[in-house]
């Protein structure tokens, strides 16, 4: 087999943890509060934003960044919940979504007005390894890793403590939980904040690849729906799997054509697939 | 009396071109009428709870088939637009049927849409070879009746006309007993089966009258502003700021999306004037906060909330307007 395809290959399944990673904070926000955060991009190109700054302008140490990122995009969670989803959270799913798409376009507006349009790297140069014939950038063997030691923590967050039990719980039936003593409205809050640290976990692997501009969110955001809706939404088992089929469909589509060519068939085959199946691949 | 305000109101706007006004002016009278008649035509989905977020797609596809058509193969508009309306109708309908079959509603369908809009856009993007991609393109000018491409002035009556045939279809799909179905529909489409609306068929009407729409007025912007490009004319974020403006207008009314255009298209021109390009990003700024507050506070628009308010009225007769929420 072609060198460089099985090199496509491997670095599809590196974009695929970092995929699954953006997947699993939007679908258990999903899954919990019914809610779609459109804006789940932008709350990632925020921690991006916050860790260039702080890194490469402030020089704070990259870690003491990451951690600072990940609570301000937790607490930016938080508050999403608190100002925007709460006070419409009776009315149809559709109007929470387009509210959080008025919160993508003033992220994003916002951003442009603070920062400008310009790339920002945060300059940090990781090596490029050399694994037998092939290259695998250092960088995304990082942020796979800590992609799955991320969900992995997730999982047994949710398995093993009781305020994981709890969002379990709720995603499965929200009448009873009223009915066992469980204050929703507190693990709601617990979700989003949690969905925002997710996203600025995400932030702190994507800085370490890819410039920061305002419209990365872009960049991410569609491809992150598609994952979530092909999984089947709150399905975090789903998410995981289909975070690998596309970055495969795209890493391996990019190496027989252009880059563009390659989302492109990743987002037919997800409008194909949906149309099949539309609960999602692991749909019985 | 409402017929006469109708009256006056397209009489003082026919007069607009002979008023010595700046062309300033009448650009952006004609920028609002047509994106008005965008906006109107998302409004007949989403009043019905079918919330796209792929009119970015079918406004791409209107505007660039015809433009590619007249570049390469010298085709006249007169038959690249029907053709440009066709496919993008096709398009909307190999994705409405599946989806009205399967009922993919609600969240599903908004996120099948949105990934609509960016096959759109990335296929333009990355055609680069034909379309130009990102840099855009223009299509030959060659000032005619056969190229569809005329001065300002006639484009504005063309604009004007479009926007009143606009407001006609609006009026149909509300008047119609469609409207009814449609409606029972959105409330709950089970039951609504049940009685015996052909829920498909219902929706695939409407996804048609408004995918249309959205097509043609894509292909009068690319003639009037003789210059495409994939990032004004198709992919999410042109979908969000449709889907913003008739919101924020009022899309359970008629003039709503139009209300809609004046007011995002007036904004964003009088930050841009007031503040130049070093302030670049802020009227999407403000855009995004009045987004949300209009879903909050008042889903039903600019234009709702005055029928609302005029409707409780003592001496107004009439039922009351529905719960103000945008069904979804």
């Amino acid at each position: 087999m072609d060198i460089f395809l099985v090199e496509s290959i491997v670095n599809g399944i590196l974009l695929g943890g970092v995929l699954a990673l953006l997947a699993l904070g939007l679908n258990l926000v999903f899954g919990v509060i019914d809610v779609v955060w459109i804006a789940y991009a932008e709350l990632v190109m925020v921690g991006m934003y916050a860790i260039y700054w702080l890194h490469a302008f402030y020089g704070w140490p990259l870690l003491l960044a990451c951690g600072v990122a990940i609570l301000l995009v937790a607490i930016i969670g938080v508050l999403v919940h608190l100002l925007i989803i709460e006070p419409i959270l009776d009315q149809p799913p559709i109007n929470q979504l387009l509210a959080t798409g008025g919160l993508l376009f003033f992220l994003q507006s916002f951003a442009t007005l603070l920062f400008g349009t310009d790339f920002r790297n945060i300059g940090l140069k990781l090596p490029v390894l050399e694994i037998g014939d092939m290259f695998v950038s250092f960088a995304r063997l990082l942020a796979f890793a800590i992609a799955l030691i991320g969900a992995a923590g997730l999982y047994v967050f949710l398995r093993r403590t009781f305020i994981g039990t709890a969002i379990r719980a709720i995603a499965q039936d929200r009448e009873i939980m009223g009915l066992m003593g469980v204050d929703a409205r507190k693990i709601y809050l617990a979700t989003s904040g949690i969905g925002g640290g997710l996203a600025g976990l995400a932030a702190c692997l994507l800085v370490l690849q890819y410039d920061v501009h305002p419209f990365i969110g872009l960049s991410f955001g569609p491809i992150t729906f598609m994952i979530c809706v092909l999984g089947g939404l709150g399905n975090m088992i789903g998410g995981f799997l289909a975070s690998f089929i596309i970055a495969q469909i795209i890493s391996v589509g990019g190496f027989y054509a252009p880059v563009e060519f390659a989302y492109v068939l990743a987002f037919a085959f997800f409008i194909v697939l949906i149309l099949i199946r539309p609960q999602g691949i692991l749909a019985k | 009396m409402s017929r006469i305000a109708l009256g006056l109101g397209t009489a003082l706007l026919a007069a607009l071109p002979f008023l010595g006004l700046p062309g300033y002016f009448v650009h952006m009278a004609l920028l609002i009428l047509l994106w008005s008649f965008v906006y109107t035509g998302w409004s007949l989905m989403g009043r019905f709870g079918l919330v796209s977020l792929g009119h970015g797609a079918f406004l791409g596809i209107g505007a660039y088939v015809p433009a590619l058509l007249w570049n390469y193969y010298e085709l006249t508009p007169w038959v690249g637009i029907p053709i440009g309306v066709a496919l993008a109708v096709a398009v909307a309908l190999v994705i409405g049927y599946p989806s009205s079959r399967l009922r993919v509603v609600g969240h599903y369908f908004a996120l099948v849409t949105l990934a609509l809009s960016e096959v759109v856009r990335l296929g333009i993007v990355a055609a680069r070879d034909v379309t130009g991609g990102s840099l855009g393109m223009t299509p030959r000018a060659e000032p005619s009746l056969y190229a569809l491409q005329f001065d300002r002035t006639a484009f504005y009556f063309i604009a004007l006309g479009t926007w009143l045939v606009g407001l006609a279809i609006w009026r149909a799909v509300d008047r119609g007993i469609g409207a009814k179905a449609l409606d029972a529909i959105s409330e709950d489409e089970v039951a609504a089966a049940a009685v015996g609306i052909d829920v498909t068929r219902e929706k695939l009407r409407v996804t048609i009258i408004s995918t249309a729409m959205t097509g043609f007025a894509g292909a009068l912007l690319a003639q009037y502003l003789m210059y495409l490009n994939p990032e004004t004319l198709a992919g999410v974020g042109v979908s969000l700021q449709i889907v913003f403006a008739a919101i924020a207008g009022g899309m359970y009314s008629l003039l709503g999306p139009t209300v809609g255009a004046v007011l995002t298209l007036t904004l964003g021109e009088a930050l841009r004037v007031l503040f130049g390009t070093n302030f670049v990003g802020a009227a999407n700024t403000i855009y995004g906060i009045l987004l949300i507050l209009f879903i909050i506070f008042m889903p039903r628009g600019i234009v709702g909330l005055i029928e609302t308010r005029s409707r409780r009225r003592p001496d107004a007769a009439g039922s009351p307007a529905p719960a103000g929420s945008a069904r979804g």
